[in-house]
């Protein structure tokens, strides 16, 4: 029995090993390469750099317009982010401890948005933002995501756990419910706060077909955009380039990630959505 | 507290939200359900109101539109295919992680959910040199065992299938955390009795595991399902759709003819989707869900 144990164990090992390298190899292989010159990634793809480079960086950094990209991915996933973490949580109280008229259809109705898929929305969306005067500005980035519906599912279920009896006690004291929320409820939110704030954040960051479309002119496009425009659009650079653009996208989720990764993992597990 | 004072409260909380909401989803989901039997088109837009009705003109121009149903059929394979491979590829990672066996689990969860934070794009840079047909790793791993590798995402044979592959690879991650939530509070007296009755870790799995886990692969099936449906951006970078419309999905036949400015056709379009997404959710609770009627 303990024989078979040590030979399963050492197949699980294996198995689970290769997929690891599988999986995360990519990634070490990109910031591996990305300290490659051109000519090495080419003539030998794998391997450590004979010797390390920065130039790839530093000309995405002084060449290119990555600084102003970097900036307006920060700033756009700021916004969206605080947006949410503010409305979700407010709507989240009602939703949870308040008892109004049509609360109930409402709940529903935002529900009932995570199934429409993202194209149904994207082109009235378009017109919309356009017409408003929005394209290829900072608003038109941010408006249509400040309001999520996950935001909404996720505060709820938080919040209905959180237990009445706190609430009733502020209310018999004479709190008004907005000194209520901001005093008693939101502080006990944190756990709940960050793990959306993060997923937020996140989604954000990585959000592509959106800014593809709404940012037209180089000092709106968002990081993902602009890597995209470059790795199969008209301008094409140097692979090098494209492989130091794809760290700096990577490198502050993946920190982040690692970071707070309780959070991420305890709200996936809990909603089951990303 | 009178009826309209609760309202007030409760709405008020409720507004900022909602009114954003409203704006930018909701009348979103109404509009395109208007402008699907219109034939508005983008040189329209400054005198919305001079469109034409048109009934249900577009949807049966869609069917009759061979790069539609081409499209169809792509994102058909890449469902049909790929949610079940990722699913598996999950399960096997929830449970060899919750094996017991193994030490550093936090590390594998870690490294297997990274693709899932990654961005797309980053993502296709990397793939793209690594499945290059001369230069790529992955064929230089073949050529070195004896095996002449394909071009990868320049053949029509092999593109949709490096497709399902990248995304299984990517999205397995996240399926792998909550099947391990799901896989952690089965209770451990289950297999124990099990293993006393003598069955084997097979046996454990079939009778065990995988019933009391039918709640979470529904709805791991659901939530991959209403993803994979809306395949657009995977192919959008690796491929753009190419060659010859093998990676076309329906999402990225609607941003084209978004992009030709269609508005009224690529309305029409999106809401096929949809009624693919809630009738394929429809048929994972009937398949999945059907024994116990809870999930």
């Amino acid at each position: 029995m303990a024989r078979r144990d040590l030979v399963a164990r050492i197949v699980l090992y294996a198995v689970l090993l290769a997929a690891l390298v599988v999986v995360v190899g990519p990634f070490l292989w990109m910031l591996v390469s990305s300290f490659k010159t051109e000519g090495e990634i080419r003539s030998a793809p794998t391997g450590w750099p004979s010797h390390w480079t920065f130039t790839n960086y530093r000309d995405l950094f002084s060449r290119l317009n990555f600084p102003q990209y970097f900036a307006n991915s920060a700033i756009v996933a700021l916004l969206v982010t605080a947006g949410n973490l503010l409305f979700c949580s407010l709507i989240g109280y009602a939703l949870a401890k308040l008892n109004f008229p049509g609360r109930k259809a409402l709940f529903l109705t935002v529900l009932g948005m995570l199934m429409v898929p993202g194209m149904v929305t994207f082109v009235p969306q378009f017109v919309l933002i356009s017409n408003m005067g929005l394209a290829n500005s900072y608003a038109g980035l941010v408006l249509p995501f400040l309001a999520g519906p996950f935001g909404v599912f996720l505060m709820r279920q938080f919040l209905l756990a959180i237990p009445d009896d706190l609430i009733e006690a502020a209310r018999v004291d004479g709190a008004g419910e907005w000194r209520i929320f901001w005093r008693i409820v939101l502080p006990l939110c944190r756990p709940a706060l960050a793990t959306l704030g993060i997923l937020t954040f996140l989604a954000s960051w990585n959000n592509f077909l959106w800014p593809l479309v709404v940012a037209t002119t180089d000092d709106k496009y968002t990081l993902p955009v602009a890597l995209a425009l470059y790795s199969i659009g008209q301008n094409r650079i140097y692979f090098g380039l494209l492989l130091a653009g794809a760290v700096v996208v990577v490198l502050p989720v993946l920190i982040v990630f690692l970071v707070l990764q309780k959070h991420f993992l305890r709200g996936i597990a809990t909603t089951g959505l990303k | 507290m009178p009826r309209w004072r609760r309202a007030l409260t409760g709405w008020s909380f409720a507004a900022p939200f909602t009114v954003l909401f409203l704006v930018f989803a909701l009348l979103p989901v109404v509009a395109s359900l208007v402008m699907s039997v219109t034939d508005l088109r983008a040189t329209d837009l400054r005198h919305p109101l001079a469109v034409n009705f048109v009934g249900l003109g577009n949807y049966t121009r869609l069917f009759e539109d061979a790069l539609f149903r081409r499209a169809a059929v792509n994102t058909l394979v890449f469902v049909v295919i790929g949610v079940p491979l990722t699913i598996v590829l999950a399960m096997a990672a929830a449970n060899g992680l919750n094996s017991g066996l193994i030490r550093f689990r936090a590390l594998f969860r870690v490294g297997f959910y990274l693709p899932v934070v990654t961005s797309i794009v980053a993502i296709a840079v990397v793939w793209r040199f690594l499945l290059d047909p001369d230069a790529g790793i992955v064929n230089s791993l073949l050529g070195a065992v004896g095996i002449d590798g394909p071009a990868w995402l320049q053949d029509s044979r092999t593109s949709l299938g490096s497709i399902i592959a990248m995304a299984a690879w990517r999205n397995f991650g996240s399926l792998m955390v909550i099947f391990l939530a799901a896989l952690q509070s089965i209770p451990v007296d289950l297999y124990e009795a099990a293993t006393l009755d003598g069955a084997g870790r097979w046996q454990q799995l079939r009778r065990i595991t995988l019933p009391l886990m039918r709640p979470a692969l529904l709805f791991g099936a659901v939530i991959t399902g209403i993803g994979y449906l809306q395949l657009f951006e995977e192919p959008l970078v690796m491929t753009q759709g190419g060659p010859l419309s093998s990676t076309l999905s329906m999402s990225y036949h609607i941003y084209n003819q978004f992009g030709f400015g269609n508005y009224g056709y690529a309305a029409a379009a999106s809401y096929v989707l949809f009624v693919a997404i809630v009738a394929l959710s429809a048929l994972q609770f009937r398949l999945l869900g059907a024994r116990d009627g809870t999930s």
